[in-house]
């Protein structure tokens, strides 16, 4: 699974990181997204699946190989 | 009022004998007709009325409606409606809503919420330990689930407490339905004033507040002294009327399934659960969320026109058998409870949810720990539901413990 975040649509929403903390996380400024890791391992893949379903600003892509 | 048989109209109350349960011409239509007219106004305006979750979803995610309430078609609550400040960012579309709504997206994140939630834990203990004091019967609006939330957001905004009369006497106006588009630009302006002399007060006297950090922005020209007190009534007034009445329903729901009990006393988990569920199911923003599209855009089938308006009703969306199994039931281990709209969706999607859901998470298991004998103190039928509200909930909650 390959991740993308696309940092300008972010809307600070916060739920990346509360589903994928491994993941994602927010940058201390302004709140907007951090990708940690954009190739996670296996077992984060439904965690990573939700986040990019459930945040409101449709930043988060997903490219599953 | 006046409408035809064919556009009913657009109305809040609850049915009596289920006063959790969204209105039943809503449900009908979402199955019948899922995007359709409704009437405002006595019929003087007819929006759309989007009551399906997946169609909810696509106008809310959509770049073809704007939330400006200023358009000619905007589906408001009042006919006479006045525009607000710029500070109230919901009420405006990109970019003054980014640059309005980036001032505090630091505020909200989750690492410094979580540096709250010590702060929400001893306020809750102490409420509650105050309310154990009384001898009961006694509100639980009152005595916790209503200061509990005003106590957090004057702690996070630098708001000095002891003027909790007044904010929340504004707060109540301005959603307060049967308020004329006049009481609710008062409301705005006296909540602004108000913290517009906070403002000049932190930069002479800064503490570790978000009002301090407003104007500190002022002082490095992001924003005017105007936009940082309306921007801190923007959030003070939100902070008030949305997790207090979180708290109060609830408290009702979960009495009313105490089977489902353990899972609120659960681990970190499944109280985080339980509470995505309970937002769910409750929708208390049920005054629905207002569009006006700007494109023709085509939703559930249906063209809808440029400069038409749309009324998203989420807690008719958020109970759609097509997308939650059961919707009626409350299910605190629901699978896929996460994709609710509670919080709306797309750009305008709630910043202070990471807040409500730290508040929900510590308040909930804990008043359940600490009153194990918890009971409403009259029969459902005489609480008091606030039907004309935009948010809803309940007036008082006597109880017993």
């Amino acid at each position: 699974m390959h991740v993308e975040v696309d940092v300008p649509k972010c809307v600070a929403s916060g739920q990346c990181v509360l589903l994928a903390p491994d993941v994602f996380d927010q940058r201390e400024e302004d709140g907007m997204v951090v990708l940690l890791d954009d190739n996670p391992p296996a077992e984060l893949h439904d965690a990573v699946r939700e986040s990019a379903t459930v945040c409101p600003a449709a930043a988060i892509r997903l490219e599953e190989s | 009022m006046a409408s035809s048989p064919n556009v009913p109209a657009f109305t809040l109350t609850r049915p009596q004998d289920a006063p959790l349960d969204p209105p039943p011409l809503y449900e009908r239509l979402r199955e019948e007709q899922p995007v359709t007219r409704v009437s405002l106004w006595e019929g003087r305006l007819t929006p759309w009325l989007v009551t399906r979750w997946e169609d909810a979803r696509a106008v809310l995610g959509s770049p073809a409606f704007s939330t400006d309430p200023t358009h000619p078609g905007a589906p408001n609550f009042k006919e006479d409606e006045q525009p607000a400040p710029r500070g109230f960012f919901q009420n405006f579309d990109d970019p003054i809503h980014a640059a309005m709504r980036r001032t505090l997206t630091r505020e909200f994140m989750i690492k410094r919420i979580d540096t709250l939630r010590p702060a929400i834990a001893r306020l809750t203990d102490e409420l509650l330990t105050d309310l154990t004091k009384l001898s009961g019967p006694a509100d639980f609006v009152e005595h916790f689930a209503l200061p509990l939330p005003s106590l957090v957001i004057c702690e996070l905004l630098g708001v000095p407490y002891e003027e909790h009369p007044f904010f929340q006497e504004q707060s109540k106006t301005l959603v307060d339905l049967n308020a004329t588009g006049e009481e609710a630009a008062r409301a705005f302006a006296n909540l602004g004033e108000y913290l517009l002399r906070l403002v000049q007060t932190k930069r002479a006297t800064p503490g570790d507040d978000v009002v301090t950090r407003l104007a500190a922005q002022v002082d490095e020209g992001v924003i005017t002294d105007q936009d940082a007190a309306d921007l801190s009534a923007f959030l003070l007034f939100a902070g008030h009327e949305t997790t207090a009445n979180m708290i109060a329903l609830s408290t009702i729901t979960l009495l009313n399934h105490p089977d489902q009990i353990p899972h609120i006393l659960g681990g970190p988990d499944q109280v985080a659960s339980a509470v995505e569920e309970l937002l769910r199911y409750l929708s208390i923003v049920h005054g629905g969320l207002r569009r006006t599209a700007i494109d023709d855009v085509t939703i559930g089938g249906v063209t809808i026109h440029a400069g038409e308006g749309v009324i998203i009703p989420v807690h008719v969306a958020n109970r759609d058998p097509e997308f939650f199994t059961n919707p009626d039931d409350l299910d605190l281990e629901r699978a896929n409870v996460r994709q609710h709209l509670a919080f709306g969706y797309g750009i305008h999607q709630c910043l202070g949810q990471p807040l409500a859901r730290a508040e929900l998470q510590i308040a909930l298991p804990e008043v359940f720990r600490r009153l194990p004998d918890l009971k409403i103190a009259v029969p459902m039928e005489e609480i008091a539901f606030k039907q004309a509200t935009a948010v809803y909930g309940v007036r008082e909650l006597p109880v017993t413990w």
